[in-house]
């Protein structure tokens, strides 16, 4: 049993290698966590059952080709008998057994691992809201409320409460989680469990609209002490602004169009069409995981978004460079 | 071989040529009630129809064979994969294969001289036209329909695409619905009423068995279709909130009710391949079909539990566990009896002897991919693993490998195989094998490496991704492949157009094949058979008594039925003679209720209600005045 175990996992090592080989961090095959770890365990499986049945299947074509000329069957001649019970044992008797054996593996025993957490038996609880086209992250027992990047506790049961708040959505995060779909007007969970550090990249995966190819998020998992750090900070309201420039960029900020989508704690911007940017300049990245948070290239979503992520529901503003300079060092100051 | 004309048949042939000779020309084409004719229609319309899809997809390749390309805008990309969905399923496989293959095959094998209904039969194929041609208005307007095929409710509500492109899907779906509901009425009707007496259902081609089945599930589908776009247009146009969540509707009745019809339509679009792949077997390996009567409930069985899956395809939805695992359940007892299907075919090619001619290449290609397709399947009936690769380019690749490689490939074979009937032509051989093998190989490196993008967590309906995520070489390769495919396709078309006019003629048998259509000439007359022929097993081809003896009776008058227009309806199960009819002749009014649906349907796109009734009850008067002007005896 442990050598099979053994001799399988090697042969799932070998393929996960050829496969990561392409990529890697964003693939069902690097799992990180028990839950998907039992997924790819499963298609391992299931992929070399494949192959035994691919190979036979074809194996007896190819063998028709090299007997074309020759009348019947091998050793059983022209038994029709014989050619019928061969229909009967491969076309019903062997997949019965197969999927009796696949069904009792999938839909009873892995299901468990990829049901919907049970109540209570998660320690942190995030809502999660699909956009067109960005994630809102809320943390309900803080005032924490980011976008696009989700920081967890390593090796914590978190229940994640998927819903939308415009069309459907699917929160994917292969490497920790099996897809859940984000429906208007219904809340569903799924178990986020990451068992190392680091960072975890999904995408959305329900077609959602013209920016759908840019809906993409990211994972943080930490250890518990610099989660913990983290939460409180982005409980925290942001600080006024400091620097010159960014004082005219607030000022900007709150009289131009940007306050009406977005919201700032601690400032009299409290829209939420959009992300909220209260820490805006502690996130890595930009436009729903598109661009890196850098001042340039803040600067230029700023500056022109259209451009960036085609059809993304914040306009070209035409703002001046002057203008997009300081609400760029405004936000900038927004850790 | 060939079975001689006996003397004294000539008089009766020459009256049955006065009888049903159509009238030529243009004019001709417009009224014909003739179902090869319609069959050849429909043939035209729908290969036109797959190019223009064709066309599409290779666009959408294009796009995808780097990152951050930008051949087509995020806009043009999503209406192309939209259309290029809905032509591929609407208008390419379901009227080729209904339309198409049967109309023109189905009274062929069975001995009919026509469709049950050869006016109706009519009436669809123009509506059949007219609802593409709608369709295609949005395209050519710059506002196809952009939601997906499946059109996802809210994206495609008003609220969130207020513009035309969402009501050119709602409206021309009903319209085409419409048309695949006549069809279907025909076929089941045709197949029970029409069979040469003698062909008793045990003793009907597989083929026939194959497009009963789809046209039972069309016509048991098709409603729930139509009433999901009718919800849909009263949300949009009305006002309604069937599937608005904050007013108490329900976004997943979309769902539930689009897949009630989506899937029982995966098997509308595979089963007609499974019918022509049991006409080709036996032709090419020369011996009957490996446990015919299993194979014929197995093809009754798989239409019949495909109406019980359909909430496979929402795995992701968060429903309850234990409804996912009754629908994992019957997903997988559906593997059953297609497994029989696949076996029954490949122990009938290892015991018969193949001849790997053209036709049989691509019934081989056939079976290979819908292994893979089939293997695919069975994964995703793993609820775990579905909830990871659903809606990921895994499902875009298996879906590829079922209604691409198994359900198109028999289409190719079927066209290679029935073109010197149809013609009386050739085609090139070598051509045609060169063909299959770039077709072959273009769909292996198109749709193949679509399963590692999805396990590498590609989601479908990108129109764009960046390089750092390592998707890269794989679509281009992918991208590639679509062109190796695209050649295979275009080789295809060419070497059939080609032997239109070069081809050695056939003859009325060049396959020695098995079923009734072979005995006719080629191309057959108006009238397909001047005899009622014959029937006493599956394989009427093979049983060279029954075919000298209907050229005896020929030769004496009898069976001839040269009245008018007659062909001999029969009883339901036995097929004992039950009564003459007599068909309809060549009409005007089929193109014409065509052109008044078209008109009321366009109405009702720019919300002309009042006009759109107005039209529907010229429509209404014109088939009172069609049917008050039949003669009494028609």
């Amino acid at each position: 049993m442990l050598r099979k175990r053994l001799a399988l996992s090697s042969i799932a090592a070998c393929a996960s290698l050829l496969l990561s080989g392409c990529g890697g961090q964003h693939s069902i095959v690097s799992p990180h966590s028990p839950q998907t770890h039992h997924i790819a365990l499963l298609w391992w499986w299931m992929l070399a059952a494949a192959a035994v049945v691919f190979c036979g299947a074809v194996g007896l074509l190819v063998l028709a080709y090299f007997r074309r000329g020759i009348r019947g069957l091998p050793f059983f001649g022209e038994r029709e008998d014989v050619a019928g019970g061969m229909v009967v044992l491969f076309g019903i008797a062997v997949p019965l057994v197969v999927l009796l054996a696949l069904f009792g593996a999938a839909n009873l025993y892995v299901i468990r691992s990829s049901a919907a957490p049970s109540p209570g038996s998660t320690q942190l609880t995030i809502d999660v809201i699909g956009h067109q086209w960005w994630w809102e992250v809320r943390y309900p027992r803080s005032n924490a409320v980011t976008a696009n990047e989700i920081h967890v506790p390593v090796g914590t049961r978190v229940d994640v409460v998927a819903t939308s708040a415009d069309v459907i959505h699917s929160f994917w995060v292969p490497a920790l989680a099996r897809k859940i779909d984000m429906i208007p007007g219904r809340e569903n969970h799924v178990l986020l469990y990451a068992s190392n550090a680091g960072v975890y990249r999904g995408q959305c995966s329900e077609f959602c609209g013209t920016a759908h190819a840019y809906m993409g998020l990211k994972v943080f998992a930490e250890p518990r002490a610099s989660f913990t750090a983290w939460l409180k900070h982005n409980a925290q309201p942001a600080v006024a602004a400091v620097g010159a420039e960014a004082r005219a960029g607030e000022q900007l900020f709150m009289s131009s169009q940007c306050s009406s989508c977005h919201q700032i704690a601690g400032t009299p911007a409290n829209a939420t069409v959009g992300p909220s940017l209260t820490h805006v300049a502690s996130r890595t990245s930009l436009a729903a995981a598109t661009i890196a948070n850098e001042p340039k290239e803040l600067a230029s979503w700023i500056a022109n978004p259209q451009a960036i992520k085609p059809g993304d529901r914040m306009p070209d503003l035409g703002l001046s460079h002057a203008e997009v300079a300081a609400i760029t060092a405004y936000l900038e100051e927004l850790r | 071989m060939a079975i001689e004309l006996r003397p004294g048949s000539q008089p009766h042939v020459e009256r049955l040529e006065r009888v049903w000779t159509e009238r030529p020309g243009l004019l001709g084409w417009l009224t014909t009630t003739d179902h090869k004719q319609i069959g050849l229609l429909y043939f035209f319309t729908s290969l036109a129809f797959f190019a223009a899809g064709g066309v599409e997809a290779l666009l959408l390749r294009t796009q995808l064979i780097g990152p951050n390309q930008h051949v087509l805008t995020p806009e043009a990309y999503d209406e192309l994969f939209t259309m290029h969905g809905i032509t591929m399923i609407f208008l390419f496989v379901i009227p080729m294969t209904t339309g198409a293959f049967g109309n023109y095959l189905l009274p062929l094998m069975i001995g009919a001289r026509d469709m049950a209904f050869p006016r109706m039969n009519a009436v669809s194929y123009w509506l059949f036209l007219g609802s593409g041609l709608f369709l295609y208005a949005g395209l050519f307007g710059g506002k196809a329909p952009n939601a997906g095929w499946f059109d996802y409710v809210p994206l495609a509500s008003k609220a969130y695409t207020p513009a035309i492109n969402i009501d050119f899907y709602g409206y021309g779906l009903i319209f085409n619905g419409i048309s695949s509901t006549a069809g279907a009425i025909n076929i089941i009707v045709t197949t029970f009423k029409l069979r040469a007496p003698g062909m008793s259902l045990n003793r009907m081609p597989l083929f026939c068995f194959a497009f009963l089945a789809v046209a039972f599930s069309l016509l048991f589908a098709l409603p729930s279709l139509t009433l999901a776009a009718a919800f849909l247009e009263l949300d949009r146009q009305l006002g309604f909130h069937f599937y608005d969540a904050a007013s108490g509707g329900s976004p997943l009745l979309w769902q539930n009710l689009f897949w009630i019809f989506g899937h029982p339509e995966v098997y509308i679009i595979i089963l007609p391949a499974f019918g022509i792949a049991t006409s080709i077997i036996p032709t090419f390996v020369h011996r009957r079909m490996v446990m015919f009567p299993l194979v014929a409930l197995a093809e009754l069985l798989v239409a019949f539990l495909g109406f019980g899956v359909w909430a496979h395809h929402m795995f992701a939805v968060g429903l309850a566990t234990v409804t996912t695992i009754y629908f994992a359940a019957a997903s997988m007892i559906i593997v059953i009896p297609s497994a029989i299907q696949l076996f029954a075919w490949i122990v009938t090619i290892l015991s018969g002897t193949p001849n790997f001619k053209t036709p049989l290449l691509w019934i081989i290609g056939f079976i290979v991919f819908f292994i893979v397709g089939g293997l695919s399947g069975i994964t995703v009936a793993a609820i775990p693993f579905d909830q990871q690769v659903n809606a990921s380019y895994y499902i875009v690749a298996h879906f590829h490998f079922v209604i691409f490689g198994a359900a198109v490939f028999p289409i190719l074979g079927g066209m290679y195989y029935w073109f010197p009937k149809v013609t009386g032509r050739m085609y090139h051989e070598g051509v045609g094998k060169l063909s299959f093998w770039l077709t072959f190989i273009g769909t292996w490196a198109t749709f193949f490496p679509m399963h590692i993008l999805g396990i590498e967590g590609m989601p479908r309906r990108i129109f764009t991704y960046p390089a750092y995520v390592g998707w890269t070489a794989l679509n281009a390769l992918e991208s590639a492949g679509a062109y190796v495919l695209a050649m295979g396709l275009v080789l295809v078309v060419a070497n059939l157009a080609g032997s239109l006019f070069v081809g050695a003629r056939a003859g009325r048998n060049p396959w020695r094949g098995e079923t009734l259509e072979w005995a006719t000439t080629s191309p057959p007359p108006p009238y397909n058979y001047a005899v009622i022929p014959t029937v006493s097993s599956a394989y009427p081809m093979w049983d060279r008594e029954d075919r000298e003896r209907d050229a005896d009776r020929l030769a004496g008058g009898e069976g001839v039925l040269a009245q008018g227009h007659e062909t001999p309806a029969s009883t339901v199960q036995d097929a004992d003679l039950d009564e003459v009819l007599s068909m309809p002749p060549h009409s005007v009014w089929p193109p014409i209720v065509g052109l008044i649906v078209v008109l009321m349907f366009i109405m009702l796109l720019v919300q002309h209600y009042l006009i759109a009734a107005g039209v529907a009850g010229f429509c209404a008067l014109a088939l009172l005045s069609w049917h008050a002007r039949e003669p009494a005896d028609a």
